[in-house]
This record gives C-alpha cells, structure tokens and sequence, in this order.
C-alpha cells in the first residue's frame, strides 16, 4: 500500500492507488497507451469486490429466489434480501421495506409516474421538470401527459447552469401535482439546490422525486435529511452491475399505489375473480429480478460505504478543481457548466474541434471521454451547441489523468489549429 | 494507431473541415436531402439543382464533426457536373467501400476518407452526407422531408 499523497489525491484521505488496485480492467493499455477512464458520467467500472459478490452468487449458491425450501433458494434469498438492508443505510432511509428494486433509475421514474402519479393527473394538471434533465426524466412525463391531457412545464437554468429558486416558486401552482428533478446534472455537473425545492414544493403539498443517478456515486444521500418523496439511482454507476437500480420512496406513498407491473412475486393471492397484491416492496417487484446483479449491486454500495462517501466527495471535488483550472485556461476551450456547485463532470466544447473529434483524438491517446448530446438535448440546445465533450470522474481518477486529459486536448488544439 | 489518425486527420480532410467547398444552399433547388445522426446530433443538408439528369450546382448545410463536413465537402466537388445515375454509382460505391467491401471502386477525390475504416465509430460521420443524398435523389416530393424519420 502506497501512503496517500497529498498533492495528488488532494486531502481525502483516499489511497487512490491501493483504490485503482481493485480495478482490474483499469490496469491496460488502450491504443498503446495506459488507460485513462473519465467516462464515469456513463457508467462506473467495478471494483474486485463486485466482480466477485456476482461471481460468487452464480459459482455458490444461486437459484431462484422468494420461491424453494431448498437451500440454494434460501441462501439467494437472503442474500438478495440483505441489499435492501444495504440500500437503507445508503440512503439513510427510514426502513428497508421502503427500497424497491428496479432495472435503473429510468424504470424508477417510470414506475412513479406510472403507478402514483398518472392515478392523480387531470387534464390541465402540471408536473414540474428542470430544463437539465436527462431524457429519462423528461420522456416519461411527456408519455402521461400525452396520455391524460397534463402539462409538462420546464424551469429554465443559468449560462452557469445554475437554476434560480424564484424561477422554482413562479412555477408552482396549485395545477402542480408533482416535481421531478435532477439532483446532480450529468451533462453539466451542476449540484442542484433540492433541499430548497422540495421545500418550495412541500410548502404546496406537491411530492418531489430526485433523479439520483449522478449524486449517489460522488456524495452522501441522506433521503431524511433531503426531504425528498422518491429517490431513485442506478446500480451500473455506483459501481455495480448494469440493469439494476433502486426506487426508494416514503412508504405512506408506496402503500398507496397500485402496482405497475403485474406477474409473479408481486401478488398475495390470485384467482380469476380478483388478486390480491403484496406490500411494497414487493408490489412492484414482478417477476424473477436480476438476482446477482442486485446482489453485485449490494457490494458495490458496500464497497463505497467502505470507503467513506464524503472521503470520496472530497476527493472528486479536488480532481474536478484541479481539472476545471486546467483545463478552464487553455485557450480556444470553452467549459460548460460553471456553476458554484458541482460535482462528477466536466463538460467543455473547442473553438476549432467538434467534440467527435475530440474524443476520437483522445482515445487515441488512451483517454475515454464521452461526446455527444449525453442524453439531455435541451441542454445541448439551451446552449446553442450539438454535443459536448464531457470528462467524467471517478473514485479511482487522479490528477495525473487529468493531466493527461489535457496534454491530450492539446493535441487536438494543435491539430485543429 | 496514431498513424492511422494521422491518416483519417489527414491534411485534405482538414482543409475541407476548416474551409469546406461549396458550403451554401443551392436555390432554386430541385432536390433537397437532410441526414441526421440521432446518436451526436449531427445534421448535413444538401442542396442540388438537376438539369437534364446532371448535376449543375451542389451545395450542403449543417453542423457536423470534421470528418462529416469534409466527406460532404468532397461530396460536393467530386459531384458537382456528374449525371445522377454517375453519382449514385459514386454513392453505392463509397458506402460498400465503408462497409468493407474491397472491390468497390471510389472515385480518387474520395480516397482520403477511407482512413475512417479504421474507426467503426466514426464510419456514421463519413457516411452522413451520403445519407443527406440518398435522401435527396430519391423521391422529387419527398425529398424535403427528414431522412431518417428525425425532426429538424
Ligand atoms: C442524470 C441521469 N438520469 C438518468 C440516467 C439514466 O440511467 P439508466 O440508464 O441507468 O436508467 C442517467 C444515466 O445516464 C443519468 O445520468
């Protein structure tokens, strides 16, 4: 184990490098040249812990869970089972019955608008986004208000990025029934000031639901302290297997709804005349899940709870200062999103080179970034722009692939020039 | 590697990235074709006015990475005075040509997009225009419409 360095890894706390350790696919070369991953925005890479906690579920003991009095099914079971417990304190939420399983936090929304929102909509009615969601959480509610006649109204952000909380209240009304917003914005990094919206929304008894993906990888949840209705997040991008996610919503609210989706594991009992539905979470759990994935999805929140989310806080938002100083002063570079709070992504367009370009040029150097529209064209329109390039961190990231992020932009600089 | 994206960022493609010939709507037009890349956002309007089954002006639109705007660019020039059946051999031709097939032969104007074969990801940005085209050549009416069901 090396000791931590305090110049690269800032003052987390972190050993980044006893961290990278545990990644095995971070250790090769892309195109001759080591592998520098700021893709993270996308999706994360998995830790050994997680690689074998599916491994293990599959060589060991799986089978079919909720189902068999046999062994293999009992142990899946309560494998399976104690991720909720996992999930809970991840969260800090109330009680475990609270965490419904889910493919990602594209189904959580869904599930939500579907299953309590779409009861209570009339026409006329509105659902408040932001105009930096990511598509999942824009398509969704165009779907029901398509569907019931609804209106979908947008609160518009900054040139920073950033939303104003005026804007916020203008647009709540009595025709607001819910409000679904971003919690950290995955094309602009922004950090968004939910507590003080979901107050704004409480203060008129509208429900909020947070789109977590992007803030349960790089910073502590608390859903308490939040105040928030429904949370949801995706497995993929914690560090954990892709096609998992959690819905965590507040029970009194899930108690309520009707299930979504209707199979097997959900019900009490059926019979043609009538069915009779399970609690949550089961209620919106039909069919056989992916049981390894939740269980991958389990260690991967272990593994960061391990580590300590504010230490990894801390250690993000050292690498994401350094690489808005760096790369924020190389001329004809044009960051995107510069807001006061920010954590995870770096977005930023060339005078010369479209962001295509860019990421091809940085492959080539071993540098993964993502280009494109990242799945919120309204930013990407907002701006007037088609896409940008997005370097996006994580845990395992140091300043030296920062500082190869921008050696290699600068090959592009002189490239286009 | 890096000599290949010397070779895709060849200096031909970065002249017509940085100036791109015959960057202009072409109006009156008879024919009219917009391609768009759901996936980045990229779009590339052409512009043509037919003659007698000839091709006297061409011109494209848009907003595209380098490899795109300079496949259009060299679209543009290595068609401009063509006959409509002699571009769309062109046409087929350079996409089996991307598409791996080894026998097609591409007009030498074109040569210096090839090296975009050794890029799977970007063979959509040297293929958009042609898609802007094929669009454009066929169908009269139809042509204004969007190519690949996408909204402008
Ligand atoms: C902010 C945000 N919301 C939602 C999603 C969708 O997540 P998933 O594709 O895992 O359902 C993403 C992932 O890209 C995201 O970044």
């Amino acid at each position: 184990m090396s000791n931590v360095d305090p110049v690269v890894n800032g003052d987390s706390g972190l050993d980044v490098d006893a961290i990278r350790a545990q990644f095995p696919i971070l250790h090769q070369a892309i195109n001759g040249k080591p592998l520098v991953y700021l893709d993270n925005g996308a999706t994360a890479q998995k830790p050994q812990a997680v690689i074998d906690a599916v491994s293990d579920c599959y060589s060991s003991y799986y089978a079919n869970i909720h189902r068999g009095v046999h062994d293999l099914s009992q142990r899946s079971t309560t494998a399976f089972e104690a991720v909720r417990g996992t999930v809970q304190r991840f969260l800090n939420a109330p009680s475990e019955d609270e965490v419904v399983f889910t493919r990602g936090t594209t189904e959580g929304i869904n599930l939500v608008a579907n299953s309590f929102v779409r009861p209570k909509l009339r026409a006329g009615d509105e659902i408040l986004v932001t105009a930096m969601e990511h598509h999942s959480n824009i398509v969704p509610w165009q779907l029901l208000c398509d569907a019931t006649g609804a209106k979908l109204v947008v609160v518009p952000f900054s040139d920073a990025g950033e939303l104003d909380l005026a804007d916020v209240a203008e647009r709540l009304t009595e025709r607001t029934k819910f409000v679904s917003i971003i919690h950290v914005s995955n094309a602009l990094g922004t950090i968004n000031p939910v507590e003080e919206i979901i107050r704004l929304a409480h203060e008129r008894d509208v429900p909020v639901l947070l789109d977590g993906a992007q803030s349960a990888p790089h910073m502590p949840v608390d859903v308490q302290a939040l105040g928030c209705d429904f949370f949801v997040f995706s497995g993929h991008k914690t560090y954990g297997p892709s096609g998992v996610g959690v819905l965590w919503g507040r029970y009194s609210l899930l108690e309520a709804m009707p299930p979504w989706h209707g199979g097997g594991d959900m019900i009490k009992t059926v019979s043609f005349e009538r069915s009779e539905f399970a609690e949550p979470p089961q209620r919106f759990e039909a069919g056989t899940p992916n049981i390894a994935g939740v269980i991958g999805m389990g260690a991967g929140l272990e593994w960061l709870m391990a580590l300590g989310l504010d230490k990894v806080a801390a250690h993000e938002a050292d690498l994401l200062a350094y690489a808005h100083d760096r790369v924020g002063a190389m001329e004809g570079v044009r960051i995107i999103g510069t807001a006061q709070r920010k954590a995870g992504a770096l977005s930023f367009v060339m005078d010369e080179a479209h962001p295509h370009d860019i990421g091809t040029i940085l492959d080539n150097d071993g540098v993964a970034i993502r280009s494109g529209h990242h799945c919120a064209q309204p930013v990407m329109q907002r701006y007037g722009i088609p896409a940008t390039a997005r370097a996006s961190f994580g845990v395992y990231n140091t300043r030296d692939d920062v500082d190869r992020l921008v050696a290699s932009i600068d090959k592009v600089r002189r490239l286009f020039a | 590697m890096a000599d290949d994206l010397m070779k895709l960022y060849q200096d031909v493609v970065l002249a017509h990235n940085r100036q791109p010939h015959n960057f202009v709507e072409v109006d009156p037009a008879t024919h009219r074709g917009h391609g768009y890349n759901p996936l980045c956002g990229d779009r590339i309007e052409l512009t043509l006015d037919v003659r007698n089954g000839v091709i006297a002006a061409i011109g494209f639109q848009g907003e595209s990475c380098a490899i795109a705007t300079a496949s259009a660019s060299l679209l543009t020039t290595t068609l401009e005075g063509r006959s409509v059946d002699d571009a769309l051999a062109v046409m087929d031709a350079f996409n089996r040509t991307l598409d791996g097939d080894e026998t097609a032969v591409v007009p030498e104007t074109l040569q210096p997009l090839l090296a975009v074969r050794a890029f799977p990801s970007r063979l959509k940005c040297a293929g958009l225009p042609w898609a802007s085209l094929s669009a454009a050549l066929a169908d009269d009416d139809a042509a204004a419409s969007t190519e690949q069901g996408q909204g402008t």
